[in-house]
């Protein structure tokens, strides 16, 4: 749905938008907010590798 | 890549248009980038605004932009009882729901015959600071680099705005003060097509329900949760589908569209300058925090940023300290209104659906004759003086 729920959610500003997709940079520290925050259920968590 | 020019404005909606527009009317030399490649859409709204704010955003109505006008309000509690503000009937200004993907570009239109230049598909990817000071951005046009000079940034990048937290304002929310909402197009459905409603209780907790009607048969169904009530990925959407399959009103109505976004429900911001720059609209987390809304705080904003824009070119002066004047123009007309509901929404999260059914049947006994959050806080503090006791003397 492309709407940077994420983005402006982010606590770090760790996530932007490429055109239509959250791009995650270096400075996500994984707090999951961007999980919550998006309507659509469309971001998971990976389990830490 | 490379340009300059006096005022580079990120972001084409309506405060950002509004700012280009008015810096431009004052001879500045205005850039607006924006980084989609069609002005006012996709939409991301309920498109609900009042009728009376456009005369001081200095916007004639113009029925291209607008689906509907309605009559008043109504307010449905958790029970089912209902009260309305009939706004026509009080001789007050009536309510508006936009075609935001037109409304949105008509007011770009406005910037442009001002003599504003734009750029589509165009996003910044940065903030260019020599010390303290914002001096342009770097940006992405057409997928090539671009570096623009600006004597002035005005952030108008909306509820995502990374462009003030690249230059390092700290914009941060808290989880209570996001709200996240979905919203389908919904037609074929059985409306008050000259009210618009709003729901409120636990099927929207720390939000409401909005249905607000497009024409006859269609409207934009949506609604808005507190993201610290939210406990599962994507629930937001899950408790709309709940609504509308628990309201026969809905169910048989097919989505045209679907729409989904998240707004900030905060208090202002310390600051919403810099040296080098100024934030408008949602950027500068002017959304109201109570209704969610935030066309009408754009264009303000954007129209009282764009004057202090070219008055700072003729000064030559672009200081923090020169944007003073921006700040308390936005702080004098909306600051205490946006503390103020701040306050009523850390209210609302706590209020059960025993409670909304009090409120909605005191309001209809007492009657509202003005439809605004602050119309109906008065009523409650005489009414059901605890439930406003926190923040009375904001009332």
């Amino acid at each position: 749905m492309h709407c940077g729920a994420c983005a402006g959610s982010c606590p770090k500003n760790a996530v932007f938008l490429n055109d239509t997709l959250p791009v995650f940079t270096d400075a996500c520290n994984r707090c999951g907010r961007c999980v919550k925050v998006c309507p659509v259920g469309a971001l998971e968590m990976e389990a830490k590798a | 890549m490379k340009r300059k020019c006096d005022v580079l404005v990120v972001g084409a909606g309506p405060g950002g248009s509004s700012a280009a527009r008015h810096a431009a009317e004052a001879g500045a030399d205005v850039l607006i980038i924006e980084k989609r490649q069609e002005i006012g859409s996709p939409v991301r709204c309920a498109e609900g605004v009042s009728r009376a704010w456009f005369e001081e955003i200095k916007v004639p109505v113009d029925k291209k932009w607008v689906a509907k006008e309605v009559d008043g309000a109504k307010l449905v509690s958790p029970s089912g009882s209902s009260f309305y503000v009939d706004e026509k009937m009080a001789g007050n200004e009536v309510g508006m729901v936009l075609e935001r993907h037109l409304f949105d570009k008509a007011m770009a239109a406005n910037a442009a015959r001002a003599g504003a230049e734009i750029m589509l598909k165009t996003s910044a990817t940065g903030v260019v600071k020599e010390g303290d000071k914002v001096v342009g951005v770097t940006a992405s046009s057409y997928g090539e680099p671009l570096a623009i000079e600006a004597k002035i940034v005005i952030a108008a990048d909306g509820f995502e705005s990374q462009v003030a937290r690249w230059a390092g304002l700290d914009t941060s929310l808290t989880q209570n003060d996001i709200t996240t909402c979905f919203q389908y197009r919904l037609t074929g459905i059985d409306i008050e097509h000259m009210y618009t409603e709003f729901f409120i209780g636990s099927a929207a907790p720390g939000g409401y329900v909005w249905v607000f009607p497009k024409d006859e048969d269609t409207a934009n169904v949506g609604l808005g949760i507190l993201l610290s009530q939210l406990k599962k990925p994507g629930e937001v959407k899950g408790y709309l589908d709940k609504f509308i399959k628990d309201n026969e009103r809905f169910t048989k109505g097919q989505p045209l569209e679907a729409v989904s976004g998240a707004v900030s429900v905060s208090h202002p911001l310390d600051e919403t300058v810099m040296d080098g720059m100024m934030l408008v609209g949602d950027a500068a987390r002017l959304i109201d925090p109570i209704t969610g809304g935030g066309i009408a705080h754009a264009c303000l904003s954007g129209m009282y940023a764009g004057k202090v824009a070219a008055k700072a070119l003729e000064a030559n002066d672009f200081s923090k300290e020169f944007f003073q004047e921006y700040e308390t123009l936005w702080r004098n007309r909306l600051e205490d209104k946006l503390w103020r509901n701040w306050m009523a929404k850390e209210k609302l999260v706590t209020i059960t659906d025993e409670q909304f059914d009090l409120v909605i049947e005191t309001l209809a006994e007492a009657g509202v004759d003005k439809m605004s959050v602050y119309n109906i806080l008065k009523v409650i503090k005489e009414e059901l003086p605890d439930l406003v006791k926190d923040f009375e003397e904001f009332i």
